[in-house]
């Protein structure tokens, strides 16, 4: 699989739900690129911006889309890595900031 | 201006846009992607991200005794200023 097909199979799956890929295509193929670099690394797939313990029940709440996500996207229209975001992010009409942090520091273990 | 620091992650896009940007500032800086340390690299650099940003998050990027959180250009651009 690439990117490509990567991105036509979730957006089926995503939109539907609300989540909309981010239409700055240099930031969402880079990251799906980097999701796939993840399946191959650790079998799962990752957030590509956090750092991954490398076993698949400690990396649970990272694995995309993550469970932070929900919330980041209703505070900030965009998640943490901005590939999903919402409507209003990729129309303009909200301002675009940088999403903090909201895993715990905790979870990261070696 | 060569005590900048980049903790970054190799796949993280906001990581490749900072240095892209630091880049394009022509500005030196020293990288280090945490992802592809083992052992105990990687708990040293683990700790050393830990105490500037302890949300242990990327980019975590040094300037001097800046310390900026996430891609932020004008956070960057007042660091490199008061340099």
């Amino acid at each position: 699989m690439d990117a490509k097909q990567l991105y036509a199979s979730l957006k089926k799956i995503q939109e539907p739900k609300g989540y909309h890929f981010n239409t700055d295509m240099d930031m969402t193929m880079p990251l799906l690129e980097s999701l796939l670099t993840n399946k191959e690394r650790f079998g799962y797939m990752a957030c590509p911006c956090r750092l991954a313990n490398g076993e698949y029940e400690e990396d649970k709440d990272i694995i995309c889309p993550c469970v932070y996500r929900e919330e980041d996207v209703r505070e900030y229209g965009a998640c943490y890595c901005a590939l999903y975001v919402s409507k209003e992010y990729n129309d303009g009409s909200i301002e675009k900031k940088v999403v903090p942090e909201r895993r715990p520091p905790e979870k990261i273990l070696f | 201006m060569n005590d900048i620091k980049v903790y970054a992650l190799s796949t993280c896009i906001h990581c490749r846009n900072a240095k892209k940007y630091l880049d394009e500032c022509g500005v030196k800086y020293e990288c280090v992607h945490v992802d592809e340390l083992t052992g105990d690299e990687r708990k040293q650099a683990v700790k050393a991200v830990k105490e500037v940003n302890p949300a242990v998050s990327f980019p975590t990027i040094v300037i001097k005794d800046k310390v900026i959180v996430g891609f932020h250009k004008d956070q960057i651009d007042k660091a490199l200023k008061e340099d």
